[in-house]
């Protein structure tokens, strides 16, 4: 009773301060369902039915009135502390001091509706969002992970509204998806409907038959399952090769965006992934290439102007130069050391370049322009439909370098050094050597994504390399998982895709970073897409006992 | 003797120290040349002498935090920067409404005393919230996760504040009684500097002697030595940990009241700088020691605003203000290259950092 009134007001405060920073108004702009709930809705839903949930299951006994009044409950606090909000909202005026307490927010919350009955609307919605939190929690569990699975893909197809439309209404025979799914606002009722029962039913198949097909694949020989493999792999690079042709001109600028964060996260994943280096100044040397080929290239400085592939290998030697430079002071220090050094050199490197005392040469607040692009023969690698093959096949090498590294000796050696230093060394691994190898591979990685950052904006300036640049980098990596690769592309499509995709979102980006931050490093760890060894390391304790300990420690019972 | 000696000084040491000596005669040659070429009068040097120790004992402030923390859970709070932040934006508030109601002009250290009391109620409760939400479930785990979730919080507190208050510079009011300058013989000092060095020094005595004299602060500095042994002795390890982060936030908001009366704005970017500087004194000083931070704060303070003219100026460098920050940057960097201990180290040898 206590706890779920506790759990509520934490939901609530939760619920008030999202809707007091702007983030509800911000997302109310894009419609889930069309007229019927919207994603600003939504997020306060979702607090609230979490909030609930979390009452369920903190519920002691398993008398199912009793959970669903606990839930209850919560749900109701939470809609209360809204209200509130809304009542404080019309007493005073809260715009003096909250930019965001405007007229809007509170229709918003009153569901547009009169003071009176929107207040019980909210409460209504409240004790709705309770007792559906109960009834999913007291559900069996296949039932609620089809319940959650198919109401998150609802929400995630009304989201990404604007990426689908396009995509479906280029392909003839889909554009009749397009017109049963989506309004010119958020998904029809009739679509969310449909699609709420193929998901479902799709979910409920493969709960049922997902287990069964695996195993059939893994009993095939061993020469088809080759095959299959290969067959997926073609499949791949071919829509990897298409994507660009099939997604139109702004998505492909999103996902030259999200290539350029592959690559930039690959580096820094063997740095901190790899050997275990916290580097918040990896932006030095996106910085370093970057300039490196302006200033090999632009003829606006009048120093060189070579083309863009005679630039290149000077850009990456650059950055792995000043990896080791940047190494060396470093070599001794560990964690949060490192950590704010690195951070100190990033600042070092922009202010230098920021400054009128190197202007001459690097061209100060102005940057330089006019950086050639990229020619091939007769191509050249003008928009971003076609700098996006020049950015996929630099993550293609880099990720193929990477994943040959890791099972390295070098790779183990940096994984040794990143679980215990002193043992590594007593082990016999170069720590001056490895360390500095690690730097000097990601800075590397970083510069060759920096040349190509210049030659795709055209020019460069100080501002593009601030210390935003390192954190996303790092939250990328720690949110698809440290030092796993397909975590990194994972976790560049999350933090980083999805904000250029949703507008509204981008104000909110490093809010929700900061969050995903420390929500992941709380609950999860190990990241979206763990490493096998990684995840085993932090989670030693959950690890079932063999066999063998468990018969140890009955005997030692006797 | 000379063979011991050539198996101790690895090639990394050398390039150290060749490093190190060439910033060293830069510095000093920079310095030489400035002074030989007389730029500046000793008026200049006595503004720049005064500015320095009120940066400085601002830094020294928000330097308790970091150390005091970093005392107990060997950890760097890297959102402290945001606690220092939120006490000054949030009293900016309170401090607006005085200003329009003409009471900051009839009772300004009325109004002053309740500004400072929200800034650093408003710090203290961020602090508190901080340890509470995101630090303790972690006390145990490896070490670079507590620091990554600081990163997160920090940018968590940032654009929660950005989304609360907006997303401008806010213009702190004027305090009428601040203003103008107090003269001393042949130099003068602007008021506010005087006051903002006068307050931080009576906090800071304040501070140290409740750390040194108080039971609680004889426990925290029992839990900074060593948390499993005190935890032996009775005391309530938890507990101080809270204290620790509370007495962090209120040195912090305080610092964010006298920082934002010097600077006159507030932004939900301005913690970022003064953060990492004063992480820099606490560096400076030696992490983990009290005096230290303090000793640290002013000297860093000092450097910063005397380096670019005494050395950078004299080394024929444009515009050396702009290089301020790299000053501080680089500074830290050497300290934790070549005494990672700091000038007043006594704990954190290598084997602890």
């Amino acid at each position: 009773m206590k706890q779920s009134i506790k759990i509520g007001l934490i939901g609530g405060l939760v619920a008030v301060l999202l809707a007091l920073i702007g983030m509800v108004e911000a997302f109310s702009q894009r419609d889930i369902i069309s007229g019927i709930i919207s994603m600003g809705h939504t997020l306060l839903l979702l607090v609230a039915v979490f909030m609930g949930y979390l009452a369920a299951k903190r519920t002691v006994g398993s008398r199912p009135l009793r959970i669903l009044a606990n839930s209850l409950l919560c749900g109701l606090v939470v809609g209360a502390l809204l209200a509130c909000l809304v009542l404080l909202g019309h007493v005073v005026n809260l715009r003096t001091v909250f930019v965001n307490a405007m007229p809007p927010l509170y229709q918003l919350l009153t569901f547009n509706q009169e003071l009176g009955t929107g207040i019980l609307i909210l409460l209504g919605a409240g004790v709705l969002s309770g007792v559906f939190a109960g009834m999913l929690y007291l559900v069996p569990g296949l039932a609620r992970r089809i319940l959650i699975i198919s109401l998150s893909s609802i929400v995630g197809v009304g989201v990404l509204q604007d990426m689908l439309r396009p995509t479906f209404s280029l392909w003839g025979p889909l554009a009749i998806i397009n017109e049963w799914l989506y309004t010119a606002n958020g998904l029809t009722l009739s679509g969310a409907f449909g699609l709420f029962i193929l998901i479902a039913a799709g979910s409920y198949f493969w709960a049922r038959r997902g287990n069964a097909i695996r195993t059939d694949l893994q009993r095939m020989p061993a020469t088809r399952q080759r095959v299959l493999k290969a067959g997926v792999f073609i499949i791949l690079i071919v829509v990897l090769l298409a994507l660009p042709r099939v997604l139109g001109l702004f998505l492909s600028e999103v996902i030259t965006i999200v290539g350029l964060y592959v690559l930039l996260g690959l580096g820094l994943n063997i740095v901190v992934g790899y050997a275990g280096l916290l580097d918040l100044g990896y932006v030095a040397f996106f910085a370093i290439g970057a300039y490196t080929m302006a200033i090999l290239t632009s003829p606006e400085l009048g120093f060189f102007s070579l083309s863009f592939w005679e630039a290149l290998p000077f850009s990456i030697i650059m950055g792995v130069l000043s990896g080791v430079i940047l190494g060396i002071p470093v070599l001794k220090m560990r964690g949060d050391y490192l950590a704010i050094v690195t951070l100190g050199f990033g600042e070092i490197i922009r202010i230098l370049v920021l400054s009128d005392f190197l202007r001459p040469w690097l061209g100060g607040a102005q940057g330089i322009a006019k950086i050639p692009k990229a020619h091939l023969g007769n191509f050249e690698f003008s928009g971003p439909q076609q700098i996006y093959y020049l950015i996929l096949a630099g993550c293609l090498l880099v990720g193929l370098i990477s994943y040959k590294l890791r099972d390295s000796r070098l790779g183990r050696a940096w994984m040794a050094v990143r679980e215990d230093e002193d043992v590594a060394q007593a082990m016999g691994i170069n720590l001056v050597a490895t360390k500095l190898l690690a730097f000097a591979t990601g800075a590397g990685f970083s510069a060759l994504s920096g040349a190509i950052f210049a030659s795709k904006l055209a020019s460069v300036y100080p501002h593009s390399f601030n210390v935003m640049i390192s954190i996303n980098i790092v939250c990328v990596i720690i949110v698809g998982g440290m030092g796993s690769i397909p975590g990194v592309i994972v976790g560049s499509i999350a933090l980083v895709g999805l904000p250029e995709l949703l507008r509204e979102f981008a104000e909110y980006r490093l809010f929700v970073y900061g969050t995903a931050l420390v929500a992941m490093m709380l609950l999860r760890p190990e990241g979206l897409l763990p490493e096998a060894v990684r995840r085993r390391e932090l989670h030693e304790e959950e690890i079932p006992k063999t066999g063998s300990d468990l018969v140890e420690e009955s005997g030692s019972i006797k | 003797m000379l063979k011991q000696l050539r198996e101790r000084i690895t090639p990394t040491d050398i390039v150290m120290w060749v490093i190190g000596g060439a910033i060293l005669a830069l510095i000093i040659w920079g310095s030489v040349a400035t002074l030989i070429a007389g730029r500046y009068s000793r008026y200049h040097w006595f503004d720049f002498l005064v500015f320095g120790l009120a940066q400085g004992s601002v830094y020294a402030l928000i330097a308790m935090g970091y150390t005091l923390v970093y005392g107990v859970l060997r950890m760097i709070n890297f959102a402290h920067s945001e606690v220092f932040m939120s006490g000054p934006y949030t009293a900016y508030y309170v401090a607006a409404a005085f200003y329009r109601s003409g009471f900051l002009d009839s009772h300004p250290i009325l109004s002053l005393m309740v500004v400072f009391l929200v800034a650093m109620a408003t710090s203290t409760l961020i602090a508190f919230l901080l340890e509470r939400v995101a630090y303790r479930p972690l006390r145990n785990a490896p070490r670079l996760i507590p620091l990554i979730t600081a990163i997160g919080a920090s940018f968590f507190l940032q654009y929660t504040f950005r989304g609360l208050y907006g997303s401008g510079f806010q213009a702190y009011p004027v305090v009428k009684l601040l203003e103008g300058e107090i003269v001393f013989g042949e130099f003068r000092i602007l008021r506010i500097h005087l006051v903002v060095i006068v307050a931080a020094a009576l906090l800071l005595i304040a501070l140290y002697s409740f750390i040194q004299r108080t039971r609680v602060g004889k426990a925290i500095r029992a839990v900074s030595e060593d948390k499993e042994a005190s935890y032996l002795m009775g005391i309530d390890v938890d507990r101080m940990i809270v204290t620790t982060f509370v007495i962090g936030g209120m040195s912090a908001g305080a610092a964010g009241v006298l920082y934002a009366l010097m600077f006159k704005q507030v932004h939900f970017f301005m913690g970022f700088i003064p953060g990492i500087k004063a992480f820099t004194a606490a560096v400076l000083g030696g992490i983990g020691n009290i005096p230290g931070a303090m000793l640290g704060g002013i000297f860093l303070g000092l450097f910063e605003t005397l380096g670019p003219s005494l050395f950078l100026d004299g080394l024929g460098i444009r515009a050396p203000y702009q290089l301020k920050d790299a000053i501080a940057f680089t500074m830290l960097v050497l300290i934790l290259i070549f005494r990672p201990t700091g000038i007043l180290g006594e704990r954190l040898a290598v084997k602890k950092a």
